[in-house]
């Protein structure tokens, strides 16, 4: 298993959001998460990534085995676990190439590996960049300072192209983007499906997952797993809404 | 029978009327210049060491801060000479021209002094004050009765004196190297006058050290003038040693249509005040005045300036950053002035601070003083933490928290490195910064 979330409850100021939520992925294969607002999938995707914020109150991670609530986020990273962000943030004086390699390299030294030579990384970036259509003007600029929505979602994607994470977390990934940044945003992902690679992709729509066809689809409820089913669970629920989930879970 | 009203003198305020008594012979002539530092003398004799009830000095408390006057620095001896060679190297990138003044004095054969550009000129500030006709300028407005310009008047020694003939284009940046190379501790009053001619351009780096473990006291002045259509790029570094305590003050103005960048970097030093007073005489003249400081230890570093807009149709452009760790602390008071005439004044001033640690301070007084009506004039001062969302973020992507700060705090001081003109400069600065991170630890 690459990834197993055992009884996990969570707390942020002493208010509980995750309330024994239990959840195992595969290698290879992606997960949706689906719920209402508030309903905890947010915070799933922050603890995951070791924000400090939350306090696991009982529980664990284990990722390829390993328990990482220990761990911080720089070494979950270095581990191959991915967030994107749902607010991706702005960082003012820091070049988007400067940050990628910087990370890039960060990564490798953490798992003992060489860095990348400047020809090297510059070949993988453009490649990357290019089909994701991000243009040299946008990798020079600060990271994501000025980006549209489209383009902070697009980026955060290209840092997922580079890092080449082993488990990647798309929290909301869907949310302020038009048809056609969705649909570039979806190619990017599914370009990087493989057997080695997993996926959980948090979204409040079924809509996104049109493109991203899901393995599994959870429903997320009041800080718990309250259904899982496969893809067809989605459309059910775009259907009907999650009021009946919320009722359950009461 | 008298009654004296004023306080008794600090041990400080005691030692500077002694020097100024012992070295009266030599201060006096020739009779001009002797008459000038008299009066200075009383200025200062008249209000002593100014205090936190100066509003003017009130963060940065010299008579507090100023325990001792240390005596005169003595002309450099060939040792003290020959130490001074490798002073100001780390800035060598940019190709400058040296002029290096020893313990205050300008020593020309430590100097590049050789093809001068046309219409460059270099000499002695000692030169000037000897003669019986060697007038010095006299202060712009804001700063004619500070108490360390005062001072400086009444002992300034020796210092560099530059002019840039009218359309001379200075391609080769000037780098004067102002190093203390004493082995006691020692006070340095150092002053420099900078002349630069109508539609005239020159680049002038102005950097400060010495040893790191001597409580010498440095008071330095460059008085800067800029014609009209000039344009003058000046930096100034303060890499003075921990013990030290640096004054070092700014009085510049410009003419019509010119252009006046100035930037101020204070990375050393015990306790360092960069005073500023700019006048901006001329219509249509843009001035842009920057700094940052890294701070740590004890250090404290005050920046403190009036860019006065004496007539209409000027921008002027003033952001001062500051990174201060530890239990440093850092001041940044700035006013901008707009004269009853000087309408269509477009003036912006910002001040941020990153605070390092529980313990760090930044104290900020950002001032408009606006007596015309029609003018756009604003401020904002920041200080805060490092931003945990963004530290967050790079974490999350796998930079470690120290290497994650670095950047961001490279990021912080590297966007007001980048209004300097000079590449090898703003490559220069940006190294020192780096330096200073990988200090942290």
């Amino acid at each position: 298993m690459l990834l197993e979330i055992k009884n996990l409850h969570v707390e942020i100021d002493g208010k509980k959001i995750l309330n024994g939520l239990d959840l195992a992925i595969e290698q290879g294969k992606v997960h949706a998460i689906m719920g209402p607002n508030g309903s905890g999938k947010s915070t799933l995707a922050y603890v995951l990534a070791g924000k400090e914020d939350y306090a696991v109150t009982e529980g664990d991670i284990l990722f390829n085995g390993e328990s990482v609530l220990d761990l911080d986020p720089d070494e979950r990273a270095a581990r191959g676990l991915f967030l994107a962000f749902q607010y991706p943030i702005e960082i003012p004086g820091v070049a988007t190439m400067t940050f990628l390699r910087t990370a890039l390299n960060a990564q490798r030294k953490a798992r003992g590996e060489g860095e990348l030579s400047t020809p090297d990384f510059l070949k993988r970036v453009r490649e990357a960049a290019g089909k994701l259509e991000i243009n040299q003007d946008m990798l020079r600029r600060a990271v994501n300072v000025g980006f549209s929505g489209g383009e902070k979602k697009r980026n955060e994607i290209l840092q997922m192209a580079m890092l080449e994470p082993r488990l990647a977390v798309l929290d909301e990934t869907d949310s302020g983007l038009d048809i056609d940044a969705l649909k570039i945003v979806s190619e990017g992902v599914n370009r990087l499906r493989s057997p080695e690679r997993a996926f959980i992709v948090i979204t409040h729509y079924q809509r996104l997952l049109d493109y991203i066809v899901p393995d599994v689809v959870h429903v997320l409820s009041r800080g718990r797993i309250v259904k899982t089913g496969g893809k067809e669970l989605a459309l059910e629920l775009e259907a009907s809404g999650y009021a009946q989930y919320q009722s359950e879970a009461a | 029978m008298n009654v004296e009203i004023r306080q008794m003198r600090t041990a400080a305020e005691q030692a500077l009327a002694d020097a100024f008594a012992r070295h009266k012979d030599r201060l006096a002539k020739p009779a001009a210049i002797g008459a000038l530092r008299e009066a200075a003398f009383a200025r200062f004799e008249a209000s002593g060491l100014p205090h936190r009830r100066v509003e003017e000095w009130k963060y940065t408390d010299l008579r507090a801060l100023m325990r001792e006057a240390v005596p005169l620095a003595a002309p450099p001896d060939t040792n003290e000479r020959a130490r001074a060679r490798e002073a100001g190297r780390f800035i060598d990138e940019a190709g400058a021209r040296r002029i290096v003044l020893v313990n205050g004095v300008f020593a020309p054969e430590l100097s590049d002094l050789s093809d001068l550009d046309p219409g460059l000129t270099i000499g002695a500030l000692a030169d000037r004050l000897s003669r019986a006709d060697g007038a010095v300028p006299g202060a712009p407005g804001a700063l004619d009765e500070d108490t360390a310009v005062s001072l400086n008047t009444a002992f300034m020694g020796d210092g560099a004196v530059i002019a840039v003939a009218p359309g001379a284009t200075i391609g080769r940046p000037l780098h004067i190297v102002s190093v203390v190379t004493a082995a006691s501790p020692c006070a340095v009053f150092a002053r420099s006058l900078v002349d630069i001619g109508n539609d005239a351009q020159m680049t002038l780096i102005e950097s400060h050290e010495g040893p790191a473990d001597l409580a010498y006291q440095v008071n330095s002045v460059l008085q800067l003038a800029a014609g009209d259509k000039a344009r003058l790029d000046h930096v100034k570094v303060v890499r003075e040693g921990g013990r030290a305590l640096h004054i070092g003050t700014l009085m510049a103005t410009a003419g019509a249509d010119a252009a006046l960048n100035t930037f101020v970097f204070t990375v050393g030093g015990a306790v360092v005040r960069n005073q500023l007073a700019i006048v901006l005489n001329g219509e249509r003249t843009e001035a842009h005045v920057g700094g940052a400081s890294l701070l740590r230890g004890s250090q404290h570093a005050d920046n403190t300036l009036v860019v006065d807009h004496a007539v209409p149709h000027c921008t002027s452009r003033e952001v001062f950053k500051s990174v201060v760790d530890g239990d440093a602390r850092s001041v940044f008071q700035g006013k901008i002035v707009v004269r009853p005439n000087a309408q269509k004044t477009d003036g912006k001033m910002a001040a941020h601070a990153l605070l390092l640690s529980e313990s760090a301070e930044a104290d900020a007084k950002p001032e408009l003083e606006i007596f015309a009506d029609d003018v756009v004039c604003g401020h904002g001062a920041t200080a805060g933490a490092l931003d945990g969302e963004l530290l967050f973020y790079l974490k999350a992507r796998g930079i470690p928290q120290k290497q994650a700060e670095a950047l961001m705090i490279e990021a912080f001081v590297g966007e007001a490195v980048e209004g300097i003109a000079n590449g090898a400069v703003r490559e220069a600065l940006m190294q020192t910064v780096s330096g200073w991170l990988a200090a942290r630890g």
